[in-house]
This record gives C-alpha cells, structure tokens and sequence, in this order.
C-alpha cells in the first residue's frame, strides 16, 4: 500500500512467494452463474449473499436499465446509418455486463471506461446528448468526468487501466474510502499498459477492479489470438485473485462485482473479473463482422441473451406483468426519442473552438497560429477589390 | 544565495515542491533509497515517505499511466525516466494520455505532470543513455518542453514546471549534473522569468547563436572565443523548446542578421529546422545570410568513443558562425 504514514514499507502488503498461486475467489474453473439460459436462479453457498438484497423490484429495475441501454444502441446505429452520428460502438450483447457492474458502484467510486461502455454511462447519469456528442463528432469528450466520476472513454486499448490503477493510488494516499473500476475488453489483455497496471496495481495493493468484457472478439480477431489460457487465469500470476462470471447474467455480474469492490475498499487490493459475454454486433457501426465470423455462432449466444434470460426469470416469478411492459417499454421509447433529438439538435462547435483547451494556459504558437487562421477565414468577409484577382 | 550543483539544485527544487504542496509526489525507478542514479532525489524518500517519494515498478509506461491517474484525483506527479532512451515505452501514455487529455475534456481535467528526463551525450556512456529526443515532444501538441542550462534555472524551472497546470518535459543535461553555480533559494516564482521565455545569456551583435541545455555553457564558451577574434556573438538559451519564445530570437536576429542554432540532437526534423524556418518567416528582410544549423548527426547516438565527434563542440560553433558570417570556413567553397 501506498499509505504508509506509519513509515512502513510500499510492498508490505504483497502476497510472498507461493501465496500468489492460490486464488480464493475463483470458482474452480467454471463460470459464475446465479441465473441459467433458460432463467432459472441457481444457488450459489460464496455469492448468494452478495445479492440477497435484489428483490422484485429491483429485479425489475434491472431489466428496465439493460432494455433502455439496448434501445439506446439500437437509436444510435440507426442515427449512424442514416448520417447524423460518424460512428458507434455497439453494445448489442455486453446488456448484464454493464448494468451488473455499474449499478454495483457507488457515486463516489470512480469509473475508467473505453469507449464502448455507454450502458455504463447512462447508469453513471451521463446525458443523452453527452452519450451522443462524441459519436456526432462534435467533441472528443461527453461528460465532466467530475460530475460522474466516470473518465472520458478511452479509445486506445487497455490505457484505462493505468490511469485506474494512479486514480487508486491516489485514493490510498487520501485513505479514502473509495474503489476504482477500469474496464476493458479480452483484447486490451494482450497490452503492455494491462499488464503493467497488473504489475502496479498489486505492487501497491491498490483499490482497484479489473473488469475485462470478454466479448470474444477485437475486431476480427477470436480470443484465442490473445490468449492460450483463459483470461481469469492471467491476473493470477500477478497475485491478483479473479472471478471468471458469465457476463451475460446479471445477477451474477453484480455480485462478482461487489465482491471485488468490497475487497479494495476493505485494502484487500485489486481484483480481475472476467465477464464473459458476446458482442452480438460489429465492433462499430464501420465493421462488417460477416467477414470473419461464423452465424452459428452467433445464433449459440442469442439463446444466452441477457435480457431474454432476465424476462425468463421475470416470468417464472410473475414479475413481468403489461404493467411493467409497458412501463419498460414507455421508457426506452422516451430515452430512444431524447437521444434522436439532443442528437439532432446539437449545435456544431465554431472553427476556432479547434485551438481551444490545447492548454490551460495561453501558449504562445497556439495563440499565433489562431490569430492567423482567424485573419484567413475574416478573409471571405471582405470585399473584393476590383483587379484584386 | 548559495553555491550548489546541478543536480543538487534540481533536489533542492524538487524539495522545496514537496514542502509547498502535499499533493506533489516523485515517482521513478530508483529514486528512493538510492536516490536516482544520478542522485537527484538524495535523501527525499527519507524526509517526505515512501508514500510521496514513490519507488515504481520497471515499467515507464507504468510510471507516466498511473501518473495520468494520480492527476485525474488532484495530485500533481513528478516522474523520472531514468534515462533519455528509456522513455519511448511511455511515449503512447505521453502522447495519447499526458499531451492530449486537456483538450480532450475541453479543460475538465487537467494534466499537471511532470516528466523530468536526463537527456544528452557526453559522458561515455553504452548505448540508449545519451539520446536528446526533445524533438518527438515538440512535435506533440499539448506538452511544454523545457531544457535547463544552469543551477539556478534547474531550481527554479523545476518548480515552475511542477506548478505548472499543464504537463512539462523537463529535460536535464546529464553531463552538466555537477557543475556548480549560484542557486537564489530565495527567488521568487511569481516574479522570476516564466517557463517559456527565453534569455539572452550573453550580449553581441554580429551573430545571434541559439542553444539550450547542455550546449547553452558550450555556446557561451565559443562566444568568448569569437571575442578574441573580435566578433560579437549573442548567445540565446532557449530554456522553453515548446513553445519557443520566438519574440527574444528575432529581436536578435533584426540586430545581428545572422543565426547559428545548435543542440545535440540530429539535424533533419529537429528543432533547429523549425526555428530556421520560423525565424525565416518572421524576420527575412533582416538576415544577412542563411541560418546555420550545427547539430548531432542524423546517425544513431555513436559509441562513447566516437561521441565527441557527434557531438558539436566548441570548434563545430565557430565553423558555423564563420559560415553565418561568410568567413572562410569547413565548407568554403560548396555553399550556394
């Protein structure tokens, strides 16, 4: 740990030498699973009561979070298509994985995204508008990172997972009380940063949650070009304890989660979850995963859906009544017409906004490079001299 | 005012930032029992805690990606890259994360990082330890780059930089560690010279010579040289390599009509190409001949027992600054 006022070593806290083999939250191999495909809840002695708290109606809320978010995928690749967005990253597949996790969190946790995690936005309090702007091309940002405690989304792969593990330390530092989630993807495990936010992270014992979306494919690539082993298996060898939990049931997710969560809090240190889900989608709206991925496969993980396999646990326990239908469905309705409009109606930003935020101070080439395309574009305004041409 | 090394006013600095502002930490490979391999950090883990003085794993891209995150919860990091060649690993966090995550959040979070990288040639050593890759972190938007040449501005500079909201390079001529000179404790930030101006470090007229870092002492000593051959060289330490403080360069050169630029780092694509081109730009009508660039090779940093040939020395500067003056020179004969 990092806080060591009492003048004790930063490595105090790290496992020895034959502890860090030993993984006391794996599930002998298999996959964390608290609902079945077909919606039947399964229990489980360790993870039960980590979600002993989610009654009806929380159940409920949780379907309603995983349908708005994928009526919100839905609106934005239609917006794509039809021009008004550049691109997006679709979701469709990752519902339980991202609503699982987020809504785990607390509002003082702070959240390290890449760029496809909008579910985890929108669960966060991102606007609509924010989810949309950077896909609209009209910022490089969404929302103040501040106000939701959520970063900008991070587009070069497995980055994230540094700037957690320094958010993390920072907490210690501060002997706060907060955890630190990054997400990421199976490909992001190959990268160095990954790696080496492994490597720091439990150096440090910080209070930091690796939650890896294993959605089987970067891009075109299966996981398997990534890795030999399964990915819950890699954190281990760095002395980091893992959860490999079928990302595709939520319930599951969200006691994965809160276990890991729990453990940095407490300083128990960092903790890799593996959600193994399916992007059912392209990797964006600019991919065409019929190149390289076979339909069957597909259609296997469409009979594992998340959310038809929340509605089948609804069902069986009477919770899916017209009333909850239709409440459901009037929301992500709503949330589908709000993103089309904020979308729509987005102001552009002015051309010399371009020179804007490159730094918080004036900068001397910025200021003088602005001055002269400011000079060019004033040019268009005056009028022409006769002869001038 | 007292009588300090380089690297020990670099420490005194750093020291003096840990004092001012809890939220200031050091980390880097080696900087705290040791003290840096340089001993720049000596004796500051032990006064501040391992805690602020923070000993990193071997993972540069470590160090600055975890120094993004420590900025994002409101701490102001101070990294070492143990040596120039070692800091290409980071080169991503920096370029992608450090340079652009102001003008990605449009000014949300801020970035006051600080990368302090011993840079430049001259002390024999294998390769990977003499490199000057200044150029690379010029060529990024969202950084200031600075090179300090003295004591006194490695002291003060060094605060600024960690003061600074925006991220810095800080770049420390290595071969220049135990020099010493006076060091003010006592400056004052607020007023000193800010962190991108530049300094006219000796007064002429016939010849304006630009340097920074570890040639700044090397040009200043080739300006004396030229006073015995009665020509007046001014000599410019740029300290601030991004943004260069161009108004002081070409108030020079309206005077002087000549230009020699020279650093240790190779010549196409470096620094001294853009202050040509800019000086040309912005004061053409006054130069009396074309600047002159006197520079590392555009070869890899040579073995140590070839660097001094890479390396331009006193003799390199003169060459040049006879070239600028159209005085007989190496290349009498081929120019035009």
């Amino acid at each position: 740990m990092l806080t060591d006022q009492a003048g004790k070593g930063v490595h105090q806290d790290t496992p020895g030498p034959g502890q860090s083999a030993q993984n006391p939250l794996r599930t002998g191999g298999n996959l964390l699973q608290l609902v079945s495909p077909e919606g039947e809840r399964i229990s489980h002695p360790e993870f039960d009561v980590w979600v002993k708290d989610i009654g009806d109606e929380q159940l409920c809320s949780l379907y309603e979070d995983m349908t708005v978010i994928r009526r919100i995928d839905a609106e934005a690749t239609a917006l794509q298509r039809q021009g008004e967005l550049a691109l997006w990253p679709p979701l469709l597949g990752q519902e339980a994985s991202q609503i699982g996790s987020s809504r785990s969190l607390r509002d003082d946790d702070f959240v390290f995204p890449s760029y496809r995690e909008s579910g985890v936005a929108y669960v966060r309090g991102a606007h609509l508008t924010e989810i949309a702007r950077v896909w609209r091309g009209n910022a490089s940002y969404g929302w103040d990172p501040q106000r939701i405690n959520l970063a900008t989304p991070q587009i070069i792969i497995g980055s994230q997972s540094l700037h957690a593990t320094g958010y993390a330390m920072g907490v210690q530092l501060d002997g706060a009380n907060t955890a630190v989630l990054a997400y990421f993807g199976d490909g992001a495990t190959s990268e160095g940063d990954v790696n080496e936010a492994m490597v720091f992270a439990a150096s440090y014992q910080a209070p930091v949650v690796f939650f890896c979306q294993n959605n089987h494919w970067a891009i075109s690539e299966p996981v398997r070009i990534q890795s030999h082993v399964q990915l819950a298996d890699r954190p281990t060898g760095f002395g980091i304890p893992s959860i490999r939990v079928d990302g595709n049931d939520v319930l599951a997710v969200m006691a994965a989660t809160r276990v890991a969560l729990d453990r940095a809090r407490k300083g128990g240190g960092p903790t890799f979850i593996e959600a193994v889900t399916y992007r059912m989608g392209p990797h964006t709206t600019a991919d065409d995963p019929t190149r390289y991925r076979d339909p069957i496969e597909l259609e296997d993980w469409a009979a594992k859906d998340p959310i038809l396999r929340l509605r089948k646990l609804l069902e069986a326990k009477g919770l899916l009544t017209d009333d909850v239908e239709a409440r459901v469905k009037a929301k992500a309705d709503a949330v589908a017409a709000e993103l089309r409009s904020s979308c729509i109606d987005m102001q552009d930003p002015q051309p010399l906004d371009v020179f804007n935020h490159v730094y918080s101070t004036p900068n001397s080439w910025i200021e003088r490079q602005k001055d002269h395309y400011s000079r060019y574009l004033n040019s268009f305004n005056q009028p022409v001299e006769e002869g001038a041409l | 005012m007292s009588k300090l090394t380089f690297a020990r006013a670099i420490n005194a600095g750093l020291r003096k930032s840990l004092e001012n502002d809890p939220k200031v930490v050091l980390m880097g490979e080696d900087i705290g029992a040791l003290g840096g391999v340089f001993r720049v950090t000596d004796g500051l883990q032990k006064d501040f805690g391992k805690h602020r003085v923070i000993d990193s794993p071997l993972a540069e891209s470590g160090i600055i990606g975890t120094a993004v995150g420590l900025a994002y919860r409101g701490y102001r990091p101070v990294c070492e890259i143990q040596f120039d060649g070692f800091i290409y690993p980071a080169f991503d966090q920096i370029v992608s994360q450090v340079a652009k995550m102001h003008y990605r959040t449009q000014g949300r979070v801020k970035m006051p990082i600080t990368i302090r990288v011993p840079f430049g040639g001259g002390i024999g050593s294998p390769e990977h330890h003499s490199e000057s890759p200044e150029a690379y972190f010029t060529h990024t938007s969202g950084l200031r780059v600075v090179a300090v040449s003295n004591p006194q501005d490695a002291y003060t500079m060094i605060q600024q930089a960690i003061a600074s909201d925006d991220p810095v390079l800080y770049f420390e001529p290595k071969r220049r560690y135990h020099d010493k000179g006076d060091v003010d404790e006592t400056i004052d930030l607020s007023t000193a010279l800010p962190l991108d101006k530049a300094a006219v470090v000796s007064s002429g007229s016939d010849v304006t010579l630009v340097a920074y870092g570890p040639l700044v002492k090397t040009a200043k000593d080739a300006a004396m040289a030229a006073a015995d051959e009665g020509i007046s060289v001014e000599v410019i330490d740029l300290r601030s390599l991004a943004p260069v403080d161009y108004p002081v360069v070409e108030a020079s050169v309206r005077k002087t009509g000549r230009l020699v630029i020279t650093h240790e780092a190779g010549q196409s694509g470096g620094l001294g190409a853009e202050i040509a081109a800019s000086i040309t730009e912005r004061c053409f009508n006054y130069l009396e001949s074309a600047p002159v660039r006197i520079t590392g090779f555009d070869v890899p940093y040579p073995y140590s027992k070839l660097e001094m040939h890479h390396l331009p020395d006193l003799d390199r500067i003169l060459d040049g600054v006879d070239r600028a003056l159209g005085r007989r020179n190496s290349l009498s004969g081929l120019e035009g």
